[in-house]
């Protein structure tokens, strides 16, 4: 009986008359879906392996592969689409959760996609930002209640330990083991540069990243990897992880066999030892014992580094916020349920959580409502995709935003959705050494900061056409927006009116 | 140097401790104050009271006598140093530490050395005087935890659901009675010379700061729980 087989989902196209059997694409592909057949002197492929990340593709000298989707198909079905009958045949061979990688692919509802931008017409002036001053700095943390004066009538900093961000974005936490040293070092640097900040996930600080601590986020999960003085004073900011929004209220485990040397180092464990990050922090089971876990952190650091405290956006998400903004975090992370991820239970992924427009429009909402807005900054990802999705982010409520596939897909990701094998072919989500040289850490840093840049611009084009000249003036207004094809109740969650209105 | 806490909160017992150059520290009217000595280094403190919850939280290197019992998150991710309680301990005493030891006389609650891990020349300890509560070293993935059941000769020391998600270190439970619900993924054996040997040192300075006599605590015999390396994680996924 083979009922094991199931059809490959992609084909492998060769031009055979392009071909020169160079052995490129055996060499650059790790699935090893290459191979030469000696007998008749021709590249074969075996199409079974191949994950669609284009590495071969783009290597090819002669241009003479692509990768299409097969057109092999079961009969056709509303109910029973292909990737569940796909399932049904993977689990009922093997018996295992199913396991998938990225953020949540399935056509849901994407909120972003139908909320629209206001621009000036006539009655105030739209400014150009090339030739205008225009203002996209901010400053995360906790505000407060009213300004002092000394006896000279000079304002008194009483300001808390802040973050300062050139430009609203963020990259999002990614641990080392998850992804290589070259993607952390790539992020490192371009946050440099930009004057933003990255996360260094749960994994730890490789110690040749340290010099980059005024543009790092360090992070504390429930596993404590790495986790030691030094760390948590190491950055400009620590975040308390609760949970992410790929896969809410699930734990982590990076297998042994990704506890290189190196990685071993920065999360402080054995060598090829399981690293398991548990559901819970097992001492916070209340926004009391959380409110402990953040004095602790406040007391080890002196009270230098703001505390970031991060959860998946869930049913109740504004009570947790509000829950959060009075346990003395100085900012709440919100990650929505399309949220990328190195790997997570794909049921979870694909079913757990809401999404993060409406999350941020209601915790924004209940913070302003309840008088407290201003003691927390608030940062959303999973997943943003582009600059009109920060602005309209901002607008919605949030300080900043959070990117990981983004930056990812800068580095060279495809979006092959295949981390969770650790054979990445383009050196991001592996710890092959052969693998993560394929990311030249230069080329990689420079594409970031392009990235960046652009988007920064494109946020200014925008903001300076609704005749807004500064990003704290476009902070929770609502007004710029307008929804599209979005029922009534859609509309009063995200507090804005519907076009035309 | 004589710091008294009567009048002091939380963060100013805590700055006059980071603030005080002696090595020699002596609390007294110690009253619940949370994050004592929290990522301190080369102190010696002596509290008179109870300390609050998170005592010693990312410790590096200190050492803490208390004279009586301390509340939850003692030694919280704790990387080096030692905690010396006389009386009991409260929930997640030694979350996540990393290196050091902890030793408490008396009883201890839940969740006790969950995700203890070790790493290098790091091996963390957790000795238990009298009982341990349910959930004792979930998730360990490295160090050692003894149990010692001094006040409990014929009972198990130990409640629920010991050593569950275990996936490293060692866990010691002196007892005539084998722990029970223990999960399969754990292997459960009377301790040998072998393993003992692992245990002796510290429990000889148990025993002496403790005022306890070494032949009693080693007369009885030892369970010794240790993870399954036949059932590993992994096989639970199927990729998609």
């Amino acid at each position: 009986m083979s009922l094991g087989y199931v059809y490959s989902e992609f084909e492998v196209v060769r031009d055979i008359q392009k071909c020169i059997n160079c052995h490129i694409c055996e060499k650059e592909c790790a699935n090893e879906v290459h191979s030469f057949s000696s007998k008749h002197k021709i590249m074969l492929a075996d199409d079974t392996k191949c994950v669609n990340c284009h590495r071969c593709v783009e290597k090819c000298p002669v241009r003479a592969l692509k990768i299409v989707k097969t057109n092999h198909a079961f009969r056709e079905n509303g109910n029973w689409n292909e990737n569940l009958i796909k399932q049904i045949f993977k689990q009922s061979q093997e018996g295992g959760v199913l396991l998938s990688s990225m953020g949540n692919p399935n056509k849901e509802p994407i909120y972003w996609d139908k909320i629209l931008l206001n621009a000036s017409q006539v009655t105030n002036p739209p400014i150009d930002p090339l030739r205008e001053p225009m203002e996209t700095k901010v400053f995360l943390g906790k505000k407060t209640d009213k300004i002092e004066r000394d006896e000279n009538n000079n304002i008194i900093n009483n300001l808390s330990a802040g973050i300062e961000l050139n430009t609203p974005i963020m990259f999002s936490a990614m641990s080392y083991g998850s992804v290589s040293y070259n993607t952390h070092m790539c992020l490192a640097k371009s946050a440099k540069e930009l004057g933003i900040c990255y996360n260094t996930g749960e994994g730890g600080l490789h110690k040749d990243l340290y010099e980059y601590g005024k543009n790092t986020i360090v992070q504390v999960a429930s596993g404590r990897f790495g986790v030691h003085k030094d760390y948590l004073n190491a950055g400009v900011a620590i975040e308390i992880k609760m949970g992410q929004g790929a896969k809410p209220g699930i734990g982590g485990h990076l297998p042994g066999n990704k506890i290189v040397e190196d990685v071993s180092k920065t999360r402080m464990i054995p060598k090829g030892a399981d690293a398991i990050s548990p559901a819970p922090h097992h001492d916070i089971y209340s926004i009391e014992d959380l409110r402990q876990l953040i004095y602790s952190l406040k007391e080890a650091t002196d009270y230098k580094k703001p505390i970031l405290v991060k959860v998946a956006a869930v049913h109740n998400i504004s009570a947790i916020a509000s829950g959060i903004a009075r346990s003395g975090a100085d900012i709440i992370v919100i990650d929505g349920y399309r949220g990328g991820t190195g790997a997570a239970p794909t049921m979870i992924r694909d079913n757990v959580g809401i999404p993060i427009e409406l999350a941020l429009a209601s915790v924004d909402q209940r913070l302003r409502d309840e008088g407290i807005r201003h003691k927390v900054s608030l940062v959303v990802g999973g997943s943003i995709r582009s600059s009109a999705d920060v602005v309209k982010a901002i607008a919605l409520g949030a300080d900043a935003v959070y990117i990981g596939t983004a930056a990812l897909l800068a580095l060279g990701c495809h979006l092959c959705r295949s981390c969770q094998t650790g054979k990445c072919n383009w050196g991001i989500a592996t710890q092959q050494p052969d693998l993560v040289k394929r990311l030249d850490t230069e080329i990689g840093t420079q594409r970031l900061i392009n990235l960046i840049n652009a988007w920064t611009h494109e946020i200014k084009e925008m903001m300076g056409g609704m005749g807004i000249n500064s990003i704290e003036a476009l902070k929770g207004n609502r007004l710029m927006l307008r929804g599209i094809g979005l029922n009534d109740r859609e509309l009063s969650i995200l507090g804005i009116k519907h076009a035309g209105e | 140097m004589k710091i008294d806490a009567l009048e002091l909160n939380f963060h100013q017992l805590n700055n006059k401790i980071k603030e005080c150059q002696d090595e020699k520290i002596k609390i007294v009217n110690c009253c619940g104050h949370r994050y004592l000595a929290s990522g301190s280094s080369s102190k010696i403190i002596e509290i008179e009271g109870v300390p609050g919850n998170a005592l010693g939280c990312y410790l590096d290197g200190s050492e803490i006598f208390v004279n009586n019992n301390v509340q939850d998150a003692t030694g919280d991710t704790m990387n080096d140093g030692g905690i010396y309680i006389y009386g009991m301990a409260g929930d997640a005493t030694g979350y996540a530490m990393r290196g050091g030891e902890i030793l408490i006389h008396g009883d201890i609650g839940y969740r006790a050395g969950i995700h203890m891990k070790e790493y290098q020349d790091k091996k963390p300890v957790i000795v238990v005087g009298g009982t341990a509560g349910s959930f004792l070293g979930e998730y360990q993935a490295g160090g050692i935890i003894v149990v010692l059941g001094l006040n409990c000769e014929n009972k198990i020391p130990v409640g629920n659901f010991c050593g569950v998600g275990m996936h490293g270190g060692k866990i010691f439970l002196r007892s005539d009675v084998r722990p029970k619900n223990l999960s399969d993924k754990v292997v459960c054996k009377i301790a040998d010379e072998g393993d003992l040997n692992d245990i002796k040192d510290i429990i000889n300075k148990f025993c002496n700061i403790f005022n306890e006599s070494y032949e009693q605590v080693m007369s009885k015999s030892f369970y010794v729980i240790t993870p399954n390396s036949n059932s590993p994680y992994k096989q639970l996924y199927t990729m998609n």
